[in-house]
């Protein structure tokens, strides 16, 4: 079978889903009226976790340039500004923005409203108060003490009625489309939507409900981890890029086997995961996980292959002004980079040197913010004009925030994956005293701290036209409404201002 | 792959597989560890932590010390080294054995050592070994796999001198002090919620009350790192301490500080309970205890307690030269050095 044909009947090439084609510009209309609140609501709250996220990172870097920053009061100690910082940015901006995206893409592709948007705004709202009040429980000292899920227990209800409010009506959504033929994106994206309560509820569970003993905590961290990591973040991610890549070059996914590959891969070997070499468990475990991990290097060329494939050199022209897919392309490129240190670091020969230092934070960085949020920045930046039918108020704000991003990245990441791998090697030498081996990393970690600057600034645009967006739609919107009213003609909310 | 139900069983029965293999097995497996006898010794290990120190852990947990420091020491493996507990009789015997066993070792050089190791300890009260005992290391033959060493005992043994093997944990995180062994799993069965960190920012933890047993070397740390270590990366943690009046005497608990971070006069600084509680708890840091998963030799041998963990290469490995008596043994200095 052409692997082609099977992504164009029905008029599935998400191609043919744009708002120029003038047949489906009504049925996309009240697709994008049914989601334009809930998602209005999860993309602010993200970007302005972003914000919050990059103050206390940036306070957290500043540290390294002199421990005595900030160090009078309790609350914003390294060991509180940090786990803040990331559980904000996991909870507050990767979790929310990429069940937004989702969200719209089950609509899109599924060609139906999105079920009970009150309800799903309601499970924003929920969403946020928790992660509002875990980070607020961290920063008093109530961090839980497990990687990746240091919001402490008494945020996890709201959160967890957040996400089944969300999730339900997003599996809703998927189960009343109405065109039955699945695109790829949706299989990445329902495997997503039930992936994380499952991790989540467990990781929960058996960590801070009905405590585990000893180092089965670690295991169960450790699992989560890479869980929300690599697996539910790849599946979200991956969901957008299949949807946003063919959609912004215009042209057919190179192909549907290739990606339902990547997918199958992710999902059964992904997931077996980050426990690290060095770890105090029997030696089964970390090597398991180091097959698992290495495993997932058939997926991460499938996926590079399929996106090159369809992405690759001679497309259409002004590909390259085209904002949301190069926020896409960095994205996929990251993706790679970072797929491929983390089965680096899993292999033992690597991991002797790379455990327990500054490589690991690097290379959950670059996926986590290089992939992921990259990608979401690129999904944000194309759905939102389309959900609003306005265009962003500061489109060079767009392009700034694409530079700040990625040079940002860049700058957090590559020092601090140089100073891992300096500090391992220099650690294996025990004539290397190890105030030494600190002040070797320091340096890089002084540099990193301009990354976090430039991420910051980049949030604060993304921030800003956001909102701004917000307020200009609502203006429009009633001058429109008045002026059908008056005029007694239908006027598209789209209009340009 | 078109429809939904089929793709809602593909991904459960993936995530199901991963659950069985990292959540449900391993806890079938380590779940349920209890503590156990000490390799030759009848104590059962672990302890649980004494109170204070338990919420000692809630501050550690609470202010992300976790962070910075690791509770892992790895190693790389074990070798085995030969420790001579008696010289017996027959010395003519025992030297040749000597010779036979350590090639390069000269005769006079033997008999040296040999006799070196003959003479009574110096009479003291102390049990601790001394830095005043005369007497050179009995630590004869270093690094060698179990066969070898098993071999170089059986010589030794038959020339009427009493010689054992003992197992020696290497690797560079053991090199640097920062423990024994490796930890295993069953050094952290009372502890919640579990610190193992995943990034050495700062040195490794593990057995840092065997490096560091005072308290208030600690409690300084704590209030001014730099005062300790120079140049340490470690935030100040001054919010467990707290400045107040003093009353009618002094507290004794209060800091004794240089000046130039010393209160105003009439003002004593001292640590909050949860300062105490988490000296506390970084002083029941210790995780060295030998077990069946991760044997090592602490047995003392008579002649030289503590020889086999020496740190640094006793008299007769470091070179040929014989032991001058007199000689300080490097074994008799405790591990108490800060940390670097």
């Amino acid at each position: 079978m052409n692997p082609t044909a099977s992504c164009q009947p029905f008029d599935l090439r998400p191609s043919t889903f744009g708002l120029q084609d003038s047949a489906n510009e009504a049925a996309a209309a009240s697709l994008d009226a049914s989601c334009r609140l809930p998602l209005l609501v999860l993309f602010m709250s993200a970007a302005a976790w972003l914000v919050i996220t990059s103050g206390f990172a940036l306070i957290a870097s500043i540290k390294f340039h002199s421990p005595a920053f900030l160090a009078g009061r309790a609350w914003l100690t390294y060991g509180r500004v940090h786990p803040a910082a990331s559980s904000a940015f996991l909870y507050g901006f990767c979790l929310q923005s990429g069940l937004a995206v989702s969200l719209w893409l089950l609509a899109r592709l599924g060609r139906t409203k999105l079920a009970q948007r009150w309800l799903v705004t309601l499970g924003a709202m929920f969403w946020n108060l928790g992660v509002t009040v875990g980070v607020w429980g961290v920063l008093a000292g109530d961090r839980t003490g497990f990687e990746a899920l240091e919001l402490p227990g008494y945020a996890t209800p709201m959160i967890f009625v957040g996400y089944l409010l969300i999730g339900v009506w997003g599996a809703l959504t998927f189960h009343q489309r109405r065109e039955r033929r699945l695109y790829v994106s949706q299989w990445f994206l329902f495997a997503a939507l039930f992936w994380f309560p499952w991790i989540y509820s467990t990781a929960q569970l058996l960590l801070l409900t009905f405590p585990v003993r000893g180092v089965m905590q670690s295991v169960i961290a450790w699992w989560y981890a890479d869980n929300l990591r690599f697996v539910w973040l790849w599946l979200a991610g991956l969901g957008a890029v299949f949807y946003l890549v063919p959609k912004l070059t215009r042209r057919d996914l190179q192909n549907r086997n290739l990606a339902l590959f990547a997918f199958w891969i992710i999902l059964l070997f992904g997931s077996w995961g980050g426990i690290p070499n060095s770890a105090p468990v029997p030696a089964w475990m970390p090597a398991l996980s180091a097959v698992g991990t290495v495993l997932t290097t058939v997926a991460l060329l499938a996926v590079g292959l399929s996106v090159w494939k369809t992405a690759g050199p001679g497309g259409p022209a002004g590909a390259r002004e085209n904002l949301p897919l190069r926020f896409v392309r960095f994205g996929v490129l990251t993706f790679l980079v970072a797929g491929f240190m983390r089965v680096l670091g899993s292999i033992p020969p690597v991991s002797n040197v790379t455990d327990l230092t500054w490589f690991g934070p690097a290379t959950d960085q670059l996926d986590a913010y290089g992939f992921f949020a990259m990608v979401n920045f690129g999904a944000a930046y194309w759905i939102l004009p389309h959900l609003m039918g306005l265009e962003f108020p500061w489109p060079r704000l767009v392009r700034a925030h694409f530079w700040l991003a990625s040079l940002g990245i860049v700058l957090l990441a590559a020092p601090l994956a140089i100073a891992g791998v300096l500090e391992g090697l220099k650690l294996r030498s025990p004539d290397n005293a190890f105030m030494e081996v600190v002040k070797t990393t320091l340096p890089c970690l002084r540099v990193s701290t301009v990354g976090d600057l430039f991420m910051a600034l980049g949030h604060v645009a993304f921030l800003a036209n956001l909102a701004g967006l917000a307020a200009r739609f609502y203006p429009v919107r009633a001058a429109s409404l008045f002026s059908s009213l008056t005029l007694d003609l239908y006027k598209p909310a789209g209009a340009k201002p | 792959m078109n429809y939904g139900p089929l793709l809602f069983l593909a991904a459960f029965f993936a995530l199901a597989t991963s659950w069985f293999g990292f959540v449900l097995t391993p806890q079938a497996q380590i779940g349920q560890l209890q503590p156990a006898n000490m390799l030759g010794a009848p104590t059962l290990y672990p302890q649980a932590r004494p109170g204070l120190a338990r919420q000692g852990l809630e501050v550690y947990r609470a202010n992300g010390c976790a962070d910075c420091h690791t509770q892992q020491v790895r190693q790389s493996g074990t070798v085995c080294d030969v420790v001579l507990s008696d010289t017996g009789t027959n010395l003519p015997a025992v030297i040749t054995a000597l010779l036979k066993v350590k090639p390069g070792l000269s005769e006079p050089a033997a008999r040296q050592w040999l006799e070196a190791l003959r003479q009574p300890p110096p009479p003291t009260l102390d049990p601790r070994p001394s830095t005043l005992d005369p007497r050179p290391s009995s630590l004869l033959l270093q690094g060698l796999k179990p066969a070898e060493a098993d071999a170089a005992v059986k010589v030794l043994n038959g020339a009427g001198a009493k010689a054992a093997v003992s197992i020696v944990p290497v690797g560079p995180d053991l090199a640097r002090g920062w423990g024994k062994r490796r930890n295993v799993a069953r050094d952290f069965i009372f502890d919640y919620p579990l610190a193992l960190g995943s990034q050495r920012i700062g040195p490794d933890l593990a057995n840092l009350s065997a490096r560091q047993p005072d308290a208030g070397w600690h409690l300084r740390h704590l209030y001014a790192p730099r005062l300790e270590v120079k140049g340490s990366a470690m935030p100040p943690y001054r919010f467990l301490f707290e400045k107040r009046k003093i009353e009618r005497r002094p507290s004794p608990d209060a800091m004794v500080l240089p000046r130039d971070l010393a209160p105003p006069p009439g003002y004593e600084i001292v640590p909050k309970p949860e300062a105490g509680a988490l000296v506390a708890y970084l002083l029941s840091l210790r995780a060295d205890a030998p077990l069946f998963e991760a044997p090592l030799t602490v047995a003392p041998v008579p002649g030289a307690a503590g020889a086999t963990n020496a740190p640094a290469a006793p008299d007769l490995t470091a070179a040929n030269a014989p032991a001058a008596p007199g000689a300080t043994s490097t074994n008799a200095a405790p591990t108490n050095a800060p940390a670097k």
